[in-house]
């Protein structure tokens, strides 16, 4: 009987899941349903006591300045950042999707940056886009630009970090392009040649429609990595000048983790996942229309 | 994007018209358009590594010059010293190393044994723990990082000091079983086919000499591409390394390099040295198994579409 139990289906299949099933349940599942809790309290580590305060933090963040700056600079990343890595990510997968000589040593190069952590991209791009000594704006000199103040600019940090970003995601979005371009028959675009498409044509009617499952994978992958944009934000600029980089998670990990209000930091992190939630929706009903799927 | 419309490839079969193509042959270039098009692109993909790597050779005077100097008048390695010296680099690899090496080893036994049972064992309330595991897939980090950092402390104070906060253990432990893992190798084993589990098990082998007889040896490719991504992300995971470690000896490159960066804001050519030497092990271990990467980067997008 015991032993009937032991090698049962119910007791492997529980002694096979509880490992991992405890971990994610201790640190993924609990986690949402209390810090959906904690939003809804005042909790700021100073006192003991963590009282009810029922919607007054995220009353508190609708009437925060700060919150609405952090929203829309999240929105303007979010909104160049996203069509920026895909547009280069497609133009080098459709360049490298061909055997010619080198090609291994371009495609390595566009792969190289997925191999780079976010940190070191942005000490390299801070460097790189330093007031005072850094290149770039020794190469606008050449233009006859004069020098620019770049991430110590109000105005122009967070294209700074619109440009390292979209340079850390080019490797991934050329691989997934470059994957789906060899699932695309070489026979079909042969056809539309035949009939009398040129190779722009053939492209846009053609190879386009049929990469149309990786940039809608694309689109709504790189959004929600734009939406928790937080590592390069750290690492060079802190949210400034005079918060003009300040993102959302930035907002989020200063009130978490500087302030330590938990109650209405995650006010900030459940809004945010409505935020992750509407745009992928949307994103996915809209790119149902224009997704060709060869079935 | 408009370089796209540029001649198709090298086309002795075009079937394009024979006048055009007469005309197109006396235009030709030696080697394709496309390198026009690529040795650019390539360049600026490449450059901030190459402008990364003169820096880090460079005397502070030679980086803190205007115009900048582009070719150094010596190698000055001593930087790379000078960094180690600032900071325990070596440390700060040596966990990186140790915790995305557990992370990956704990993922592929955990995911495996849960992925398996998901896959083909019927038992109670397995609709309904897998439908909670992949809840938390959809979740985004930030929402559950502060319970996470208030149960990592608690677990360090009350249950073991190894697993709690300023210990590499806080690092690993969160991340010991994914529910991205369980659910990409459930997909996987759910496509191999039931007759040699079936036949292995009329012998009288048991479950789990199943699964690692027979079910591991036929999902190799899964288990490296879930390997390489689990290494990728603990290798490069920044925001939970910053929350839950604050001791220099506890931390792993991105932070130690973040922390460096603090407090050597000005000190380009040794911040360039330490960069330099935080990316070569990744770079190097990314080059040899290129193929693998490549392919498990491509498999989420697979997954996804």
């Amino acid at each position: 009987m015991r032993r009937g139990f032991v090698s049962s289906e119910q007791f492997t299949g529980w002694a096979f899941v509880t490992p991992a099933a405890v971990i994610i349940g201790l640190f993924g599942a609990a986690p949402i349903v209390w810090s959906a809790v904690m939003s809804f309290q005042k909790n700021n580590l100073l006192t003991p006591s963590t009282p009810f305060v029922g919607t007054a933090n995220y009353r508190q963040l609708a009437h925060d300045p700060v919150v609405a700056q952090a929203i829309q600079h999240t929105l303007i990343y979010t909104a160049l950042f996203v069509p920026g890595t895909m547009a280069a990510g497609l133009f080098l997968a459709v360049a490298m999707n061909r055997k010619i000589r080198f090609i291994s040593f371009y495609r390595t190069a566009a792969y190289a940056t997925v191999a780079i952590s976010t940190i070191s991209e942005a000490i390299v791009f801070i460097w790189l886009f330093d007031p005072s000594y850094g290149v770039i704006n020794y190469f606008l000199s050449w233009f006859g630009v004069p020098p620019q103040q770049f991430i110590n600019s109000p105005s122009q940090a967070l294209y700074v970090i619109v440009i390292m970003t979209i340079w850390g995601w080019t490797g991934f979005s050329v691989v997934i392009y470059l994957a789906a371009l060899q699932g695309v028959p070489q026979h079909l675009t042969e056809a539309a040649a035949i009939d009398g498409a040129g190779p722009w044509q053939a492209f846009r009617r053609v190879t386009l429609p049929l990469l149309s499952p990786a940039s809608l994978f694309l689109a709504v992958w790189l959004t929600i990595n734009a939406l928790q944009l937080f590592d390069e934000v750290y690492l060079s600029t802190q949210g400034g000048p005079l918060n003009a980089t300040t993102v959302l998670v930035y907002y989020l990990y200063i009130q978490a983790f500087q302030q330590f209000n938990f109650g209405y930091a995650s006010a900030i992190a459940y809004f945010l996942f409505l935020v992750i939630i509407v745009i992928t929706v949307i994103q996915f009903r809209v790119g149902r229309r224009f997704t060709y799927y060869r079935s | 994007m408009t370089a796209t419309s540029a001649p198709a490839r090298g086309g002795v079969r075009s079937p394009a018209g024979g006048a055009v193509r007469g005309a197109r042959r006396r235009w030709r270039l030696p080697f394709s358009p496309w390198h026009l098009v690529l040795i650019p692109a390539t360049i600026v993909l490449i450059f901030p590594f190459v402008w990364l790597v003169i820096t880090s050779v460079e005397t502070p005077a030679e980086a803190l010059h205007f115009p900048p100097v582009l070719v150094p008048h010596q190698l000055r390695l001593a930087n790379y010293p000078d960094a180690l010296h600032s900071a325990p680099f070596g440390r700060f690899f040596v966990n990186s190393a140790i915790v995305a090496v557990v992370t990956v080893l704990s993922n592929l036994v955990l995911c495996s044994l849960a992925g398996y049972a998901f896959a083909r064992f019927r038992f109670l309330g397995r609709t309904a723990l897998f439908a909670v595991i992949m809840a938390t897939l959809m979740v985004p980090f930030q929402v559950t990082m502060i319970p996470q950092f208030i149960i990592t402390k608690w677990l360090g104070v009350h249950v073991l000091a190894a697993v709690g906060i300023n210990h590499i253990g806080a690092l690993i432990l969160p991340n010991a079983a994914t529910a991205f893992g369980i659910f990409f190798l459930r997909q996987f084993f759910r496509t191999l086919p039931l007759e040699y589990e079936e036949s292995a098990r009329v012998d009288g082998a048991s479950r789990l000499t199943v699964l690692i007889r027979i079910v591991l040896p036929l999902a190799t490719p899964a288990l490296a591409t879930l390997a390489a991504l689990t290494f990728l992300d603990s290798w490069n995971n920044f925001l939970w390394p910053l929350i839950a470690i604050t001791s220099t000896n506890q931390m792993t490159l991105p932070l130690g390099l973040a922390t460096f960066q603090g407090a050597h804001q000005t000190e380009w050519t040794l911040l360039m040295a330490a960069n330099v030497m935080s990316l070569v092990p990744m770079l190097c271990i990314f080059f040899l198994a290129q193929r693998y990467f490549i392919r498990s980067v491509a498999a989420t997008g697979l997954a996804g579409t």
